[in-house]
């Protein structure tokens, strides 16, 4: 195997020489005429044409529980029921990403509506009907469904995506000290992924033999959790995810349908068909905690921080490790000789809390976002030059290093291209009619990770590549990419090469999340591809570095060889790998980003409707023009709503999740959303990878909700802690006087 | 989803005596039947009876057929032009995929959107009478500040029969007998009191075959809905009026709301209490005042009482701006 480890960085690549001219360029997706087409088959659309049956979840009807028993026999009586699958086995939400294994239910009930049983049938539709006619028994216990009342009683969780601690210097000394102390508390709500897509499996056995096709963004992880739920060995289930319509973490882990699917196909002995309900995706799988954040701040008198403190306390079930990180972007973004960022995990007896995109920066930004905005305004000073005031040199917590950090950058050019300086410098001076009219900025940024990956280049006689990993596309681009960073390495135009993804029959890949795939992935077929040159150079006798490789032909000196004549009718497979390494901890590797949001406020009524959106970001090397953009979009719009609208309602009396549909779970409509823009900076950051590339898929969630809030309260001068703003909590501080609309 | 038998109308008589339960766009019955929330026995498809027209009426009225998709009535050339509060009110609702199947009798019928009358682990009276209230102690955002009652506190939902009440609409009705009538909107709707499961005045089997507007009244319509997003969301508040001026005075005022009350709301004293004023913040506030005289919060909804007068006030203000 080639491998490449990163313990230094890269220098110039044929990345940088694009000579093939393809990397980097927004061309169209890869699999885009197949998605567009209704060709492109998603986990449940496998198996068309077999004889299958189909599955549907029996969901608990009780937050908190000892179930005494499940009875059966008015569903399996039911003509056309296969059969009733219950038991210990049952997955009561889905798996972490963090290990194999998967919970579950044991003859309890831990929130509501869980999964408690699996009734399959010969239609969807008795499944369906089947479904109620189950009666579940059970002795209810007493349930913990909120955090608010409990504060304090967190733990310090060490399974979670960071430390629970991490600490420099003697913060309280420090902040007592302070001239200037800055001490507020946010709060963000519950949190739901809701991908289009509901999770879904279709499990087919072949004697002892396993094939699930589900929707899944780590295949090599979850693979073995299927086993684990399952009760067999890893060895004996192939796990295919081609397409996925979303997954925002939500699929980092199996969800309980893989597991269900492949017992009721081995009950019924014959593969079984199971997607969950929208129902069911909100309340059987995962969802982000809920977060109350204490933010201090202190200062000089002139606006130089001094120390920064950022507590978080968030919500997760009984037993479980994870936990929203809010204070992820804290530990390097600004200034402060001491510094405090702590998580503490309060017990609920609600769905589990999960990765949802942008673990950690999407709450946590929220928070400091506003706060710096805050301060700016305590100080009279503009935010941007607070900012300015306050970018540190290096990491503030490590001393190391940043590896590439454009911040400044970024809300430079921001601040141009939105006219920042026209920005009504008073809050709540400008009104058009009705509309109070804000502008806010805030910064965004994606700590980075690089992940061991592998691929393989298979190069056929003719010359055409394929790139094979199992990798997943979530939706973000990763077909196009890897095809793009292959075609250009290879010097092969895009037509020419093939990429075939998730598959656990292809080499182990990093899968999709943390914004690590493009980056992980990429740089895994890098690697790859340069073992293909090396292998062309050997056998053309010349050295790899003097061959320049261009629409399928070799040129070295004054000669220019076709490959089919190199690879003399053979076909050759390499694989290349990458790992992490010295890069990692010689440096501190974040994207960078600054948002810009004009939004109007209705003085009558407290709606918000956000008017300009820009997000400038810098990530290193753009792979994709477009499917960046894209994700960028995706972001913003992700920030609309965690601004204004996004919030999944715990009923506090029994831990029923209230808006379990996409009706009053109101995630942005096409009317919330403005003319994007977003503007990606021509960047490189050679510690990050090979590719020169860092993380994009969540960088532009990253903060742009603070902006909008930031907006708010230019527009009105009101200041809302607790996110969604909505006009409730608006409204008793909006002008008394109600005026005609204009 | 339980199942049911499914038979199709071939005219209006048949509907009836088929006795089943009436599915036309299905937008809202279909998914409360797939939650087992309705599950009725058996459906009568009447999307082919002959419901689709709107004609004038010798009173200078339209007559809309009950089978109208929500989408059509909304463009309809003199709907825009002389009803301009119903064809405001359309297109605030739902979306644009809805609108072109739901209809204008099953608008008018359609059920809250309450969480709790959605969920049925929850206990709730209008879907299961005598198992209480969910949504009073838990969560109320949505709910009624007017009309509720201690067993129900659910909204009407709909945007359209908001705009149909300030109109005057009128339904017309054949029942399973064969025979017809003709019911005033203000007379469909029930308020939920202790029975809650039922919502109008409707008999088991009786069909809204059309609805009525009278002729056009003269004066500024306005429809104004408050929703927590720009589009596919149910009413906070909303407001249709029609004001007309006289001089510096109001000489009509026909208000309605939605998202205030389990059925779509007016009364009459408001508008009373306008007549003959001039159009100043002073007297809005009363006309306010008597609307929510009686308004009760249930804590998460208690915003909607002074979103209701702010409401009002703008679009009063609105309507009467010029004069």
């Amino acid at each position: 195997m080639n491998k490449h480890v990163m313990n230094e960085a890269i220098g110039e690549t044929r990345l940088d020489r694009a000579t093939q001219g393809v990397i980097g360029k927004g061309v169209d997706r890869y699999e885009g005429k197949l998605k567009v087409s209704g060709k492109a088959p998603y986990a449940y659309e496998h198996l068309v044409g077999e004889k299958v049956a189909y599955g549907f979840v029996v969901p608990g009807p009780v937050g908190r529980a000892k179930v005494t028993s499940i009875d059966t026999m008015a569903a399996q009586s039911l003509a056309g029921v296969l059969a009733v699958v219950s038991g210990d086995r049952v997955m009561h939400s889905s798996a972490q990403p963090m290990g194999p294994d998967v919970p579950a239910m044991k003859g309890e009930i831990y929130h509501y509506n869980q999964p408690v049983a699996l009734v399959v049938a010969e239609s969807f539709e008795i499944a369906r009907h089947a479904a109620s006619l189950v009666k579940v028994e059970y002795e209810a216990l007493e349930g913990r469904y909120e955090i608010e009342s409990r504060r304090g009683t967190g733990r310090a969780s060490d399974g979670g995506p960071m430390a629970a601690d991490t600490k420099r210097g003697d913060f309280e000394k420090a902040f007592a000290a302070a001239e200037v102390q800055f001490d507020r508390t946010y709060t963000t709500p519950a949190y739901h992924a809701a991908a289009m897509e509901p999770h879904s499996s279709v499990a087919k056995w072949d004697g002892d033999q396993l094939t699930v096709w589900s929707s899944c963004q780590l295949l090599d992880l979850n693979v073995q959790q299927i086993a684990n739920g399952v009760g067999i060995d890893a060895s004996k289930v192939r796990l295919l995810s081609p397409y996925i319509g979303g997954g925002f973490g939500s699929k980092l882990g199996i969800g309980p349908d893989a597991v269900l699917a492949s017992l009721g196909a081995r009950e019924v002995g014959r593969p079984v068909k199971l997607a969950l309900t929208r129902q069911n995706v909100f309340q059987a799988t995962s969802r982000r905690g809920e977060t109350i954040q204490r933010v201090r701040i202190g200062a000089t008198r002139d606006g130089r921080i001094t120390c920064f403190a950022h507590e978080s306390e968030t919500a997760n079930a009984e037993g479980e490790g994870f936990f929203e990180p809010s204070g992820i972007s804290t530990v390097f973004l600004y200034p402060g000789s001491d510094r405090l960022v702590t998580h503490r995990v309060v017990t609920t007896d609600v769905l589990t809390t999960s990765a949802v995109r942008a673990p950690g920066e999407a709450t946590g930004m929220l928070a400091t976002e506003s706060a710096l905005d805050e301060l700016a305004e305590m100080f009279g000073i503009d935010p941007i030059e607070f900012r300015r005031k306050n970018e540190p040199e290096k990491d503030p917590q490590e001393d190391v290093p940043f590896s590439s950090r454009r911040l400044l950058e970024c809300i430079d050019e921001g601040a141009k291209r939105f006219g920042w300086s026209d920005r009504p410098k008073t809050p709540a001076s400008r009104r058009e009619g009705e509309w109070l009219i804000g502008w806010g900025m805030a910064s965004a940024s994606r700590a980075n990770s690089l992940m061991a990956s592998s691929a393989e280049i298979e190069m056929d006689p003719a010359g055409r590549a394929t790139v094979k990993t199992s990798m997943t596309d979530i939706g973000t681009g990763t077909y196009t990419i890897l095809q793009q960073i292959a075609a250009e390495m290879l010097g092969l135009p895009l037509d020419h090469v093939d990429v075939l993804l998730g598959d656990t029959s292809l080499p182990e890949s990093s899968g999709s999340g943390g914004s690590w795939g493009a980056n992980s992935a990429g740089s895994s077929v890098y690697v790859a591809a340069e073992a293909v040159v090396a292998e062309f150079a050997k056998r053309l006798g010349v050295e790899a570095e003097t061959l320049t490789l261009k629409d399928g032909h070799a040129i070295s000196g004054n000669r220019q060889i076709p490959f089919s004549e190199i690879l003399e009718g053979e076909t050759i497979r390499v694989t290349g790998k990458i790992e992490p390494g010295d890069t990692s901890n010689e440096t501190n590797q974040a994207s960078y980003g600054a948002h810009f949001a004009e939004v109007a406020v209705n003085a009558t009524t407290g709606e918000t409707r956000v008017r300009r959106l820009l997000t400038v970001g810098a990530a290193g090397r753009i792979l994709n023009m477009k499917t960046a953009t894209s994700q960028c979009y995706g972001g913003q719009i992700w920030g609309i709503g965690y601004a204004l609208e996004e919030e999944l309602v715990v009923d506090a009396r029994n831990g029923l999740i209230v808006n379990h549909d996409l009706a009053e779970y109101h995630v942005p409509v096409h009317a919330d959303v403005p003319k994007l823009d977003v503007v990606l900076l021509e960047d490189r950051d050679p510690y990050a990878s090979p590719l020169a590339g860092k993380g994009i898929g969540e960088l532009a969630i990253a903060g742009v909700g603070a902006a909008i809030n930031n907006a708010i309260h230019n527009a009105t001068g009101i200041r809302i802690r607790d996110y969604p703003v909505t006009m409730d909590k608006l409204l008793p501080h909006l002008p008394e006087e109600v005026g005609a609309a204009a | 989803m339980r199942p049911f038998e499914y038979a199709r109308a071939g005219d209006v008589a048949e509907a009836g005596r088929l006795a089943g339960r009436f599915i036309a766009g299905g937008t809202n019955l279909l998914d409360l039947m797939k939650l087992e929330v309705e599950t009725p026995e058996k459906l009568v498809d009447i999307t082919r009876l002959p419901l689709r027209g709107i004609e004038e009426t010798d009173d200078g009225g339209l007559r809309i057929g009950a089978l109208v998709t929500n989408s059509d009535l909304a463009a309809e050339p003199c709907i825009r032009r002389d009803y301009e509060v119903l064809s405001r009110a359309l297109l605030a609702g739902a979306s644009g995929q809805l609108r072109n199947k739901a209809t204008t009798g099953g608008n008018l019928l359609q059920r809250t959107r309450c969480n709790y009358f959605y969920e049925p682990s929850q206990p709730c009276n209008k879907r299961e009478p005598g198992s209480g209230c969910g949504a009073i102690g838990g969560f109320n955002r949505i709910h009624a500040v007017l009309g509720a009652s201690k067993h129900c506190i659910a909204t009407h939902p709909s945007d359209m029969a908001v705009a149909m009440r300030v109109l005057d609409a009128a339904v017309e009705t054949q029942k399973a007998d064969g025979s017809s009538r003709t019911i005033p909107l203000g007379e469909l709707y029930r308020l939920p009191g202790e029975t809650p499961q039922i919502e109008t005045v409707l008999e088991p089997g009786e069909l809204i075959t059309a609805v009525r507007l009278p002729k056009p009244r003269a004066g500024t319509q306005r429809y104004r809905k408050v929703r927590d997003r720009a589009s596919y969301a149910f009413a906070l508040v909303s407001v249709a009026a029609i004001v007309r001026m006289e001089g510096s005075t109001i000489a009509e005022a026909g208000l309605a709301f939605g998202g205030l009350a389990p059925m779509p709301w007016r009364d009459a004293q408001v508008e009373a209490a306008l007549v003959g004023k001039e159009p100043t913040m002073a007297n809005f506030d009363k006309a306010a005042d008597i609307l929510l005289a009686e308004a009760e919060g249930q804590g998460g909804n208690d915003f909607k009482i002074p979103l209701a007068r702010r409401t009002l006030k703008a679009v009063l203000a609105d309507a009467t701006k010029g004069a």
